[in-house]
């Protein structure tokens, strides 16, 4: 009897050897104005973490890591997140930490990630600013702000040489703000004379006076935007008040499937996204564009939004770190991250190591998309860049 | 000009809207002297009653009338509930006792709807008058909410049943002791009062995307409103409204939006300093 029990000690001491654990910690935002957004993350994060486990756990120094999640939700709220990511380091003694969605949260997350020289992986954060204050242990999943609505100028101008005015209008956050910041100074770049560059509170419902404004203006183009519901309410006024617009580019908004409740308001409108399922990557490591997105179907029976994909990632990206560094150890992770340069499903990924931006996004590049119709339904469609285009751009929209 | 002249219409038909939401805060503050805190929480609650009968297949304005009797019913409720008992008591227990009930409008609603937001989508169908574009679900919400403000004049003015509300406005005691069950009046009052906010809620629900949330903006704004027209008056609050939304309106063309309730909330100051009864005059 005794020896049976001694035996039994055994196998549950060498289990315990054998089955490693890495614990990854985050928060959500489960309820309020981040919820469509982060839950979707949440959902890509959870599939990774089925993705790894089902091949038995990262892969490194020998070892197999199972992955366990540990989330909060911080009601999109500065302080919770503050709170609870302090908890998940000290309490939960969480080994590596994922953002919140959104730059706001992040940037509050960041500070602890830091102070407790924890690895962070920030997806859904594509503010620059976190990441030229020197922090060490930030890595960017999300091309930067800097570059998101770049390139819907570019595509504007080259549909519409002769176009002379744009209107820039966007939600007063940090991500938002500086997003269209850069998209002025970069379509001024290009001789465009940018005639409304105003700012509008996140709570706002009512586009009314915006709306006559740009009317006024005489703009031929609109980009800006903000998140969901601001960009959705937006956009569904700017049809029914019959802005006479050639272009509507919003941010966040028009990527997400959501966007297709809005009927016709929505056809025409573009937006840049960080990912679509119809992308061609061809990836270094983990699953293809084709493969992410039937497990995510499988799982979730719907297709995938960017925030979903851009969860996945996050996951991909700490996994391959763990697995080139052979090891859990932090500082041995962190040296794995600065020197990934991979391709994935979610395009190239490369982080700065300038120490004055250092984590900030290189390699990752936006595509625009478009709603457009077919067959009597709406569809997004990849239209920027050409290469990767699956339907021509329909400009002007009105 | 044509911005200006826009901005201007657009402000007014907006704030008609306003004021009815108003009116349903001042029209209790001024029978019964409860400041309604469940107020926001209460016009959210209408603009999801609007999305269910809408889900259901009503056509959103045919489905105003059962919003506004379910708004009736559970405002007689919650005033037997929580305000009832506590009425005599000091203002800050009904206070209390009205935000408890806001916050668990909002718990039960987030329980339900998430605060993911939520569109009533139909057809709306745009005019031009002259390069000032209009929506119908303006124009219609607009003379919805006039409306119902006559109706609700009518009611008070015209009906023994508003005499009694009136009576029991003025001088509780005296109204009991000619014979008006004073307690069965208060309930009515704040069932009206509940129906309008729901009203205002379900109004706004046709015009933009809402969530449980949405209510607070609307509640601040009724806020303001009924002190510019002067607290327990219902006209006032009305022009209240009509105020708010002409400020929004037509200081947008000048000045970044952003500033907008900078704005509003300095004239709410001046009005506060310079006519502490509103611009109308206090509880009529």
């Amino acid at each position: 009897m005794k020896k049976k029990w001694m035996f039994l000690v055994l196998v549950a001491i060498f289990g315990m050897a054998f089955a490693q654990t890495v614990k990854i910690g985050l928060t959500v935002s489960k309820t309020g104005k981040f919820n469509v957004e982060s839950v979707n993350q949440l959902n890509g994060i959870k599939l990774w973490q089925k993705w790894v486990n089902d091949q038995g756990g990262i892969a490194a120094g020998g070892k197999h890591y199972k992955v366990e999640l540990k989330f909060y939700d911080d009601e999109s709220k500065a302080q919770r997140v503050q709170q609870l990511y302090s908890r998940l380091i000290s309490q939960d003694k969480v080994d590596f930490l994922i953002s919140p969605y959104s730059s706001g949260l992040t940037a509050k997350a960041a500070i602890i990630s830091e102070q407790y020289g924890k690895i962070m992986v920030a997806t859904g954060a594509a503010s620059d600013s976190i990441f030229k204050l020197g922090y060490e242990n930030v890595f960017q999943v999300y091309t930067p702000a800097s570059r998101y609505l770049t390139s819907t100028v570019d595509m504007i101008k080259a549909a519409d040489p002769s176009l002379k005015k744009i209107a820039v209008v966007y939600e007063d956050s940090k991500f938002a703000k500086a997003v269209a910041t850069a998209a002025r100074d970069y379509a001024k770049k290009l001789g465009l004379d940018v005639a409304i560059f105003e700012g509008y509170p996140p709570s706002t419902t009512d586009f009314g006076p915006l709306i006559n404004k740009i009317k006024a203006s005489g703009a031929g183009a609109l980009i800006g935007g903000g998140h969901y519901s601001d960009g959705a309410t937006f956009a569904r006024q700017l049809y029914e008040q019959k802005a006479p617009l050639k272009m509507i580019a919003l941010l966040v908004a028009p990527a997400s499937d959501e966007f297709a409740q809005l009927g016709d308001a929505a056809l025409g409108v573009a937006a840049p996204s960080q990912w679509e399922p119809l992308v061609k990557y061809t990836q270094s490591c983990g699953p293809s564009p084709q493969q992410f997105t039937e497990m995510y179907e499988k799982a979730y029976g719907k297709e995938p939004a960017y925030r979903a994909a851009g969860g996945f990632a996050a996951g991909l990206i700490l996994q391959k770190a763990i697995m080139d560094a052979g090891s859990v150890d932090a500082a041995k992770v962190r040296a794995a991250l600065d020197n990934l340069d991979i391709t994935i499903f979610f395009g190239k990924i490369k982080f700065s190591t300038d120490p004055a931006s250092h984590g900030l996004q290189l390699g990752h590049e936006m595509v625009q998309i478009q709603w457009q119709k077919k067959d009597g339904k709406l569809v997004k469609e990849i239209v920027w860049p050409l290469a990767a285009k699956t339907a021509k751009l329909i400009y002007p929209i009105h | 000009m044509v911005e200006i002249l826009s901005s201007v219409m657009d402000g007014l038909l907006i704030g008609l809207v306003y004021g009815l939401a108003a009116i349903g805060l001042t029209l209790i503050f001024g029978v019964m002297d409860v400041v309604n805190l469940a107020h926001g929480a209460i016009i959210a609650l209408g603009m999801f009653f609007l999305y269910l009968f809408f889900g259901a297949g009503l056509h959103p304005y045919l489905a105003l009338l059962p919003v506004a009797v379910l708004g009736f019913i559970f405002g007689v409720i919650v005033y037997q509930i929580a305000v009832r008992k506590i009425i005599s008591g000091p203002p800050l227990m009904s206070l209390l006792a009205t935000f408890a009930v806001s916050m668990i409008i909002i718990g039960v609603g987030t329980a339900l709807w998430s605060t993911s937001p939520y569109n009533i989508n139909f057809k709306v169908t745009t005019y031009n008058f002259f390069g000032y574009t209009v929506t119908s679900a303006r124009l219609v919400s607009a003379v919805a909410a006039v409306l119902v403000t006559f109706g609700l004049y009518y009611f008070l003015y015209r009906t023994v049943l508003g005499k009694a509300v009136r009576a029991v406005a003025n001088n509780r005691e005296a109204a009991e002791l000619m014979g008006i069950p004073s307690q069965q009046i208060l309930a009515i009052t704040f069932g009206i009062g509940t129906m309008l906010a729901m009203l205002s809620g379900a109004l706004i629900a046709t015009l933009f995307p809402f969530t449980i949330l949405s209510g607070g903006v609307y509640e601040l704004k009724s806020f303001v409103a009924s002190v510019l027209g002067g607290l327990g008056n219902p006209t006032g609050a009305l022009f209240g409204g009509i105020i708010l939304g002409l400020i929004e309106g037509s200081v947008a063309p000048f000045i970044q939006v952003s500033w907008t309730n900078v704005i509003e909330f300095v004239i709410f100051v001046g009005i506060l300093l310079f006519f502490p009864t509103g611009l109308f005059g206090g509880r009529k």
